[in-house]
């Protein structure tokens, strides 16, 4: 217990690495306007990778299943979302902040539903007869990644596509001569929301408890008569729907969107899993600010190191923490 | 594979005899261009997937960084062949710098993160191989970008070369086929992909061979019986590195043209998965099959089922299916199910059937 404690109490100040990031930056921009913009431009970029990546992080957790085609869902979500805003344009050009919102919650419901059915869909046809099985998890989900791209460019073709944002997200909000684009807090605010329902159903309900038991021990769970494999199942239809939801959140912030977008994305969301450690969303949520942080101050003060910033980051919290910042599983 | 002889295993063995003997005379039976293309790309593939299946078949490593090492390797000969002007000393040059730097990396990655879960090794090379191709297409200046980098091989691989004259100073032919460059070219890039090859299944067989496989089947008891798994791991990594990296020194040599596409992307990636699984992990001759039918496949398979989906444009759903684009949906598709049901892919389920017999 002693240990545990004392583990506990370290793990404490890692808490605080954003915000040294932040200080850090702040010293090296110089301007306070262009350093809240980033922030801002920051936080929202991380939150929309927690989303994306929580869910890939407590599947690892729970079922010790890495899921390689994770970023199908994320594609999955933009693509659905970015149809179903292009369908309701008409309720998204009127002026009417309710039939923008209505558009909005109902491209978003789309996406979340269709991540939902899909993840049933890859648990029970995909992951589930190889569980065990690292290396053929590894190459089933893979295989399961490029057919999925292939589906995504079957129905929507290979050519970039134009996502309408609602007009009420449109702009930016002007405090003093610092401006915050609206879609960038929102953005925050949605991942924020997500992040204490995720926090608050792991840490205050029963299911929670379950799923952290299962985390930590999951033969002990199992021998006490939890089917811990329903709850799996579970979990990874939420986790896909967050992916799902996450990437209409993205497609919605970068406006256009390829079916390379997933590919892209999987390659942050894995960092930010590796750096936050398997398993646990608050770890999933530190890597998810650090890498968006960082890939904004970095794009800002070297734009020529902006990309590989992120793996210089992953590397750095390796040697530190080999198993992450904050690991569940170990 | 046993020692003893099973009929599946010499079933396979003599497939892969007839692989090679088809492609020591490549040049002589299939006398079109495009054949010779084909058989240059199936040697490079084979050195390819089967130092690949060092790491995931026989040591149980796997990592999706193998395309950045074949891709230094290209780049290296591409980038010496650029700066000093066709020749040998270039072509040293970019293979031994491309080896180089692949052993650096490959050490690196390797002691960094071979320590840790198999999965999180995975990611981790996803990672560096992602990093490696946007620095391919941002460092333009070194690279060529996303338009690659074109240049000119040895003089002795240039078309025009006359490797023996007949009487009246044209180039001799040896059943109806041209003794120039573009042999020269073929059978340098066959013998380099066969000593590799040998190399590769003379590892496998020494008693270094023995102790990947015991790391693979139980990591815990190979490191109770006193090896050093760390160490291992490592070493096979740069193994594969290395010779990945050769055998993309060899593939630039042939195409004279290097870019993220042939060298770096991550189709590639999948390329090479597809070929080990389907091939049979864990045998050097899975790699070849594998990488024969694959690439066979890719060059082939496409003109067929494009003209098998216009010969059916009438009939509703076929066309569709039989689309040329889909073509890698359907692979994905055989993947899987392979995974599924035939773990050990054409080689390894042949070379069991024996066993029963």
């Amino acid at each position: 217990m002693d240990q545990l404690r004392m583990t506990l109490e370290r793990f404490g100040g890692v808490n605080l690495l954003p915000v040294a990031v932040a200080a850090v930056a702040f010293v090296l921009i110089g301007a306070p306007s262009s350093w809240v913009t980033l922030t801002v431009a920051g936080l929202a970029m991380g939150m929309m990778i927690f989303l994306m990546a929580s869910g890939l992080s407590l599947v690892f957790g729970l079922m010790d299943v890495l899921n390689f085609g994770h970023s199908a869902f994320v594609s999955f979500g933009a693509f659905v979302a970015a149809s179903v805003l292009g369908w309701l344009a008409g309720w998204l050009g009127s002026d009417s902040v309710v039939l923008n919102a209505a558009a909005l919650f109902a491209a978003f419901t789309a996406a979340i539903l269709f991540g939902l059915a899909a993840g049933w869909f890859f648990e029970t046809v995909i992951i589930k007869p190889v569980y065990h099985d690292h290396l053929r998890q590894i190459l089933i989900t893979m295989g399961a990644l490029i057919v999925a791209e292939q589906i995504i460019l079957a129905i929507w073709g290979g050519t970039p596509m134009n996502v309408p944002r609602p007009g009420f997200l449109e702009g930016s909000i002007i405090i003093g001569d610092v401006a915050i684009e609206i879609y960038r807090a929102f953005a925050f605010l949605l991942g924020l929301i997500v992040y204490v329902a995720l926090f608050a159903t792991l840490n205050r309900t029963r299911i929670g408890l379950l799923i952290r038991a299962g985390v930590e021990n999951r033969e002990m769970v199992e021998a006490l008569g939890f089917r811990i494999d329903r709850l799996f199942v579970g979990v990874f239809m939420v986790g896909s729907a967050l992916a799902a939801l996450g990437g209409a959140m993205w497609a919605g912030y970068e406006t256009l969107i390829t079916p390379a977008l997933g590919a892209e994305l999987m390659i942050v969301v894995f960092i930010v899993v590796i750096i936050g450690g398997l398993g646990s969303i608050e770890g999933t949520l530190l890597g998810a600010i650090l890498v968006g942080l960082v890939a904004n101050y970095v794009g800002f003060l070297a734009p020529k190191l902006a990309l590989a910033s992120n793996m210089i980051l992953m590397m750095a919290i390796l040697l530190w923490r080999p198993n992450g910042l904050r690991p569940a599983v170990r | 594979m046993n020692d003893t002889l099973t009929t599946g295993s010499l079933t396979v063995k003599i497939i892969v005899l007839l692989i090679a003997a088809l492609l020591l005379f490549a040049p002589f039976l299939f006398q079109d261009i495009r054949s010779l293309e084909v058989a240059a790309r199936i040697c490079v593939f084979i050195v390819l997937v089967a130092s690949y299946d060092l790491l995931i078949g026989y040591t149980g490593i796997v990592s999706f960084a193998h395309t950045m090492f074949f891709g230094l390797g290209a780049y290296g000969a591409a980038i010496a062949l650029r700066q000093m002007g066709p020749g040998w000393d270039a072509v040293l040059t970019g293979a031994v710098a491309g080896a180089f730097v692949s052993l650096i990396l490959a050490i690196a990655i390797g002691l960094l993160s071979l320590r840790v879960k198999a999965i999180f090794f995975a990611m981790i090379t996803l990672a560096a191989a992602s990093v490696a191709m946007v620095l391919a297409s941002q460092l333009s200046q070194f690279t060529g970008g996303e338009d690659g980098i074109t240049y000119k091989a040895p003089d002795l691989f240039k078309p025009a070369t006359k490797l023996a004259v007949t009487d009246d100073g044209k180039v001799a032919r040896l059943f109806g086929v041209r003794l120039n460059g573009k042999l020269a070219a073929y059978y340098f890039v066959f013998i380099t992909c066969l000593v590799l090859f040998l190399l590769m299944l003379r590892l496998v067989g020494s008693p270094v061979g023995t102790v990947l496989k015991a790391i693979r089947e139980n990591e815990a008891r190979a490191e109770a019986i006193g090896y050093r798994v760390v160490a291992y791991r490592t070493f096979v990594f740069c193994v594969a590195a290395v010779i990945a990296s050769l055998a993309g020194t060899v593939y630039a040599i042939w195409l004279k043209y290097t870019g993220p596409d042939t060298a770096l992307s991550f189709t590639i990636m999948i390329d090479i998965l597809l070929m080990v699984v389907i091939g049979g992990m864990g045998t050097m001759y899975g790699a070849v099959i594998g990488a024969v039918l694959l690439v066979l496949a890719q060059y082939y398979l496409r003109d067929l089922m494009g003209s098998a989906a216009e010969a059916l444009s009438n009939v509703p759903v076929l066309p569709f299916i039989l689309e040329p684009d889909r073509w890698l949906f359907w692979l994905g598709i055989i993947f899987i199910l392979l995974v599924y049901f035939f773990p050990q892919g054409i080689a390894g389920t042949l070379a069991r059937k024996g066993d029963k017999a």
